[in-house]
């Protein structure tokens, strides 16, 4: 069976000119994009590569104690080093102290063992007086850490280029004199409570959310236009409203002689010069974020529950379902899309709060935003500050891949 | 939403308790920024109720915070607003340009991997801010623009291009491609084309995320605490550190201004969503 070939007016076969017109319009497709795509890329996909790296990047010390490393090698951790060790570590530090270049030291191995600050200071002071030979005396003579085998394992332990110390710290764990892994004392485990607490805090305020949206989100998908219009201000106006803006409304309400305690006081709760605390704690930081998250729950519920039509739940109420029944068989399970999306961006939002849980939630209520933050400006131990950050996004990334799974992504409807 | 006569009671004591609750839920949403008005009013320097003030009597209310608010000495305001305004003017066009170039990319049925670059260049929206912030601080700071106003600028288009990348994608899912080929027919060339006639169709959607890429900008906190130095400073940063030391009624006054300005916005907003929606033929 032949086959007639069709051709265009220049000549060339249909299917070849159809291809290469095809072709043509896929680069011009790509070529638009590709502006935004590069910038994107390049300001922000490979810097939050980067953070990855430097969540696991060791290599500073690796670099400024080469040959105390090589020499360690062949050390058994029971006992003290012996001489060739000293030696070794007098050859990398005297330059440091030399150049004044020492002080990152100082951080580095102090996050690896609290004392070593101090012991390096000394030592930086002293080892410009050092004599030539038996470097292990001198040195033990300096600074009790030097006699001891605790500072050496730890110093060894730093040895390797890339560690995942952080990650570990951001659990509340650590690595031992033996490098197994360990659980750090019951009294420092303060991440744990951090990562508990915040997703706590997401999940209730998600749920409160839910709860508070379900009836308005209903109400404005079924009032005559002209009512539901001017109600749906009450929920885009904070929706535009600058998040500092209501975040300092709630803390005018929250205050001690706030209007809030006022009324409790009004009502006989609580005595006049005993009024509870609201802001400053976990309680604060529920309220707030409640209900500054809340348009975010009513806009998708909205939005889907607006695309149901009315006759459903009369057809349903007109086949023998009491309203109640009609609702649970009919209403609630078309409204699941708007649900799922709901509830997915107030979980992410609220996972990742920063500004109202640092200025209502006081120690108590901050997240871990807060210590990320913390980190990176306080502390400046920006690889613990990217390893939380990293964690915090693997976690984030999960829940999307779940709800995609479960939901579908193409089932969020916003707006 | 009057009830008919013959509904029954019980149903009848549901459908007002169903609004009582609605009630009660607007009221928890919108009251909070009403506290804010009266208060910036303050004769006194506290941030609760006087007693003059729950009087009305008009002793109670000045305008000392507003005017402590332009021509206080102390008063960073002014360089905080105009900061705030030159960032975010640059931003939102920065983000307009490159966003709505790559939704005209992203809408064409040409367009290879649609869904896995859709998620890549609105996953700033996606990341929670304070990761976003720590990687961009990063960035700005290995090319040298931490504390510049460029850097911030930069970052706050990465910021806002999602939101008008959003908008016009969507705007153009309605959008009927034959009017192009017809112009183009008619011998006109493509920049002629987007111009004359894609332009002018999509602009309501355009616009919408212009004003959602200026709202992100004019109110984004958490980067700029990370990129701003002591010149950088902008209204949300001066609202932030006003309210972590003490919560004074200055603040009360620009937040009022600021709820004045979202209102304006508001209102815009929804006055292109009702005229982007009769230029795509959709009536609801």
């Amino acid at each position: 069976m032949s086959k007639e070939q069709i051709l265009s007016s220049d000549g060339l076969p249909l299917e070849v000119s159809l291809k290469k017109a095809e072709r043509k319009n896929k680069i011009k497709a790509v070529l638009l994009v590709a502006p935004l795509f590069l910038f994107i890329f390049i300001t922000y996909v490979m810097p939050i590569g980067d953070m990855l790296f430097r969540s696991v990047d060791d290599r500073m010390i690796t670099k400024m104690l080469p040959n105390t490393f090589a020499a360690l090698e062949k050390w058994d951790s029971k006992e003290l080093p012996d001489e060739k060790v000293y030696e070794a570590f007098y050859k990398d530090f005297y330059p440091l102290a030399m150049n004044k270049t020492s002080g990152k030291l100082y951080a580095r191995l102090n996050y690896e063992k609290s004392g070593f600050s101090s012991g390096l200071k000394k030592t930086n002071r002293k080892i410009k007086k050092f004599e030539k030979g038996n470097y292990k005396e001198q040195f033990m003579a300096t600074h009790k850490i030097w006699n001891k085998v605790e500072y050496w394992t730890a110093l060894k332990n730093t040895a390797p280029k890339w560690s995942y110390a952080k990650y570990l710290k951001g659990m509340d764990l650590k690595f031992d004199d033996q490098r197994n892994i360990v659980q750090v004392d019951k009294d420092r485990q303060i991440h744990k409570i951090l990562w508990m607490r915040t997703l706590n805090v997401a999940f209730w305020v998600t749920i409160f959310c839910f709860v508070l949206s379900y009836p308005i989100a209903h109400l404005l998908a079924t009032l005559p236009m002209k009512y539901s219009n001017l109600l749906m201000i009450c929920v885009l106006l904070p929706f535009w409203t600058s998040l500092l803006v209501r975040t300092s409304s709630w803390m005018v309400l929250l205050q001690q002689q706030g209007p809030i305690n006022d009324f409790i006081v009004w009502l006989g709760i609580a005595a006049d010069d005993n009024r509870p605390e609201l802001m400053y704690n976990v309680v604060g930081t529920f309220v707030a974020m409640t209900q500054i998250l809340l348009p975010f729950m009513v806009l998708p519920l909205y939005s889907v529950m607006k695309t149901i039509s009315p006759s459903l739940m009369r057809a349903g109420k007109s086949l023998g379902g009491t309203p109640l029944v009609a609702f649970a068989k009919v209403y609630f399970p078309l409204t699941i899309p708007g649900i799922g999306a709901g509830c997915l961006l107030v979980f992410i939002l609220a996972i990742g709060y920063y500004i109202t849980p640092a200025l209502v939630g006081g120690a108590s209520g901050s997240l871990i935003s807060n210590t990320i933050a913390y980190h990176m400006k306080s502390s400046l131990d920006w690889a613990f500050a990217s390893a939380l950050g990293t964690m915090l996004l693997v976690g984030v990334l999960t829940i999307y891949w779940v709800y995609n799974k479960l939901v579908g992504i193409d089932n969020i409807k916003l707006g | 939403m009057a009830l008919p006569n013959y509904t029954p009671l019980n149903y009848r004591i549901w459908h007002y308790t169903y609004l009582t609750i609605c009630s009660l839920v607007f009221f928890f949403l919108i009251a909070p920024l009403f506290v804010i008005l009266p208060l910036s009013f303050n004769a006194e320097q506290y941030i609760h109720f006087s007693e003059k003030m729950l009087a009305f009597d008009p002793d109670g209310f000045s305008l000392r915070w507003y005017e402590d608010m332009i021509w206080g000495t102390k008063n960073p305001w002014g360089l905080a607003t105009k900061n705030s305004l030159i960032i975010a003017f640059f931003a939102t066009i920065g983000s307009t340009v490159l966003g709505t170039i790559a939704a005209l990319g992203l809408s064409s049925r040409h367009m290879p991997y649609k869904a896995a670059f859709m998620a890549l260049l609105i996953s700033p929206m996606i990341v929670p801010l304070i990761i976003s912030g720590t990687a961009i601080f990063f960035f700005m700071a290995k090319v040298g623009l931490a504390a510049t106003h460029t850097g911030i600028i930069l970052s706050h288009i990465i910021l806002g291009t999602p939101f008008v990348v959003i908008t016009v994608t969507a705007t153009l899912t309605g959008f009927d491609h034959s009017v192009t080929r017809a112009a183009a027919s008619l011998g006109s060339n493509p920049v002629n084309t987007f111009m004359k006639v894609t332009l002018p169709l999509i602009t309501p959607g355009v616009i919408s995320g212009a004003l959602f890429a200026f709202v992100t900008s004019f109110d984004e906190v958490v980067v700029v605490l990370f990129l701003a130095g002591l010149e950088n400073t902008t209204i949300p940063i001066q609202m932030w550190v006003g309210l972590r030391e003490q919560l004074s009624p200055t603040i009360l006054a620009v937040a009022t201004c600021l709820i004045i300005m979202s209102t304006l916005i508001l209102v815009s907003a929804e006055l292109l969503r009702r005229r982007s929606e009769r230029l795509r033929g959709i009536n609801r």
